[in-house]
């Protein structure tokens, strides 16, 4: 347990990547985990069925942020399809702590905001441009 | 037939502790799960306004109710089955007694104190809140004394309004008086804050209430553990509070309401138990309280409600809020003088503040903080505690809060100190 709080974690924590605001987002997503009063606001720029661009905002404990910090860094230039694969298993071996069942939901709430912000895109997405990306 | 024993709590006989006094240290004794280690540390629980510990009087209660005479209440006609029912009943007495309520069948049982608040809510708040109504309550409230209401006046097209708090947590008094002009049926608020440990001073809003016409409901669930409650003298009309906050099991609670409000209200749950006779088509009411018990209730745990409350009595509630007083000046003191960049929130008189430490550490969330804690044995909560209006107020995510109760020491916050200089060692690197 005392491996939680090791040094890269604080690292992403006190510098976190990809931590800021996107003027040209095409979906955006709030996630918050009630528990403990986390927020995350998560914004992709989509191009060419691409994540070109992805930045959060938000605040939260060392886990929550961590795990967005690394998971924007993961994501970033991912096919949209590939974004949306992206398992709850393969974030926990990114961040590579020990995470009690208390801390899971700090760290999936990077995750789930993501799934969120693509699932809003799909859902405003127009059947031209699901069907334009189809030969990719 | 025997009557559950009268507790002793070893604090009160203890050797150096002046006489009256509260002496912490030898009350652990008394709490089995205080001698244990977690993490290879001696367990440092500052959690007791989430729930408190349990004493063996009061374990054992229970356990004797299950070993012993283990029958349902207001039924056997055999030896044990009206021993569970006297002990069941004598347990009400004796919480009756505990909060100094003038008649035992003005307290019902309940799980807790949320299911108090939620009686009243449905029985007499769907009968008496008609559309336009208002109901007054305060931005410091618990959860449990809010969404029910919510759930309430969205049915009834009623109105909530707030009582604002100043920046260091007390009821603004003044705007309370300007909503009162608005002739609330109800306003309802909390005996001591969860949160910031908020004393507020309940007979002066209970007569401002009443001079304007409304009826007055207390939300007791931190004050009945932590300070003298004189139901008497509090002269308000709905008193809710849980069991497991003050020593008592899990799923004991109750709900005091003067005889004439509870011998009008509709019934809440609907079953066996509640009433007195039943056809096919309609049914006559049982008397309070059993009309407000429906169906089997929590005996065990009610009998411990009963031990529980003894038990404080002994120690002698002016006692207990003296040595919780004792412990928050050390701790407004020890903490800040270990980790000096610390933000404690709550009224600083100490004369206005309950067992209750709110706190952060700049930049460090304090689930992080409750992790690191937990490290070494400490056991603090971490989160919004139930108070989300409350925190946006003060304009925080959430914040960690040590709490205290009556087996709570100065070295307990001498360990919480120790623990968050470690917590800003790690952060800080
Ligand atoms: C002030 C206050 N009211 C109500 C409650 C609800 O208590 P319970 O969960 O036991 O119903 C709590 C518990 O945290 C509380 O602190």
């Amino acid at each position: 347990m005392d491996d939680l709080y090791r040094d890269y974690i604080l690292e992403h924590y006190r510098r976190p990547h990809n931590f800021g605001v996107l003027d040209d987002a095409t979906t955006s997503h709030e996630g918050s985990n009630p528990l403990c009063g986390d927020r995350i606001t998560m914004q992709l720029g989509i191009r060419d069925g691409k994540v070109a661009e992805v930045a959060f905002t938000g605040r939260g404990c060392a886990i929550s942020q961590a795990s967005a910090s690394l998971l924007t860094d993961e994501v970033k230039g991912m096919s949209v399809e590939a974004a949306a694969a992206y398992r709850a298993d393969e974030l926990l071996d990114l961040l590579g702590i020990d995470i009690s069942p208390a801390r899971l939901k700090c760290a999936m709430l990077s995750l789930e905001t993501l799934d969120a912000a693509l699932a809003d895109l799909d859902a405003s997405a127009s059947p031209a441009a699901v069907a334009a990306e189809e030969p990719a | 037939m025997t009557i559950v024993e009268q507790p002793k709590a070893s604090g009160t006989t203890g050797g150096a502790a002046p006489r009256g006094a509260l002496d912490a240290a030898a009350l652990r004794a008394d709490f089995p799960i205080l001698d244990q280690e977690v993490n290879g540390h001696r367990l440092v629980y500052l959690d007791s306004a989430s729930t408190s510990q349990k004493p063996n009087v009061v374990i054992d209660a229970v356990s004797a109710y299950y070993r012993e005479y283990n029958a349902n209440v207001h039924r056997g006609i055999y030896t044990i089955g009206e021993k569970a029912t006297a002990e069941y009943e004598g347990a009400r007495a004796r919480v009756a007694r505990f909060i100094n309520a003038p008649d035992s069948h003005e307290i019902v049982f309940t799980r807790n104190a949320t299911e108090a608040i939620n009686l009243v809510a449905y029985s007499w708040g769907r009968a008496n809140i008609d559309r336009g109504d208002a109901i007054v309550l305060t931005e410091m409230e618990h959860h449990a004394n809010l969404v029910p209401w919510q759930l309430l006046v969205q049915e009834k097209d009623g109105d909530l309004e707030f009582v604002p708090i100043s920046d260091d947590g007390l009821l603004r008094l003044e705007v309370f008086e300007v909503l009162l002009h608005l002739k609330p049926k109800l306003v309802a608020f909390t005996h001591v804050s969860n949160t910031l440990g908020t004393i507020n001073p309940v007979r002066q809003i209970a007569d401002m209430a009443h001079a304007a016409g409304a009826l007055v409901l207390v939300d007791g669930a931190q004050a009945v553990p932590h300070v003298p409650v004189d139901i008497e003298a509090l002269g308000v009309d709905f008193y809710a509070f849980s069991g497991h906050k003050m020593l008592a099991p899990m799923g004991s609670g109750a709900l005091w309401a003067r005889r004439e409000l509870l011998e009008a209200m509709p019934p809440f749950l609907a079953g066996g138990e509640m009433i007195r006779e039943v056809h096919l088509r309609r049914s006559d009411w049982n008397d309070i309280p059993w009309k407000f018990e429906a169906g089997t209730p929590a005996v065990g745990d009610a009998i411990g409600l009963g031990v529980a409350a003894d038990y404080l009595t002994a120690l002698g509630m002016d006692a207990v809020r003296a040595h919780e007083r004792e412990l928050v000046a050390y701790a407004l003191e020890a903490l800040p003088r270990a980790v000096p960049d610390i933000a404690v929130y709550g009224p600083m008189d100490l004369d206005l503040r309950g067992g209750v430490i709110p706190f952060n550490l700049p930049d460090i969330h304090p689930h992080d903080v409750a992790q690191i804690l937990d490290r070494y044995g400490i056991a603090v909560r971490a989160g919004h505690h139930c108070t989300m209006p409350l925190h946006e107020r003060l304009d925080l995510a959430a914040t960690a809060r040590a709490s205290f109760s009556v087996f709570s020491t100065n070295a307990d916050i001498d360990a919480l100190a120790a623990g968050l200089v470690e917590v800003e060692r790690i952060f800080r690197g």
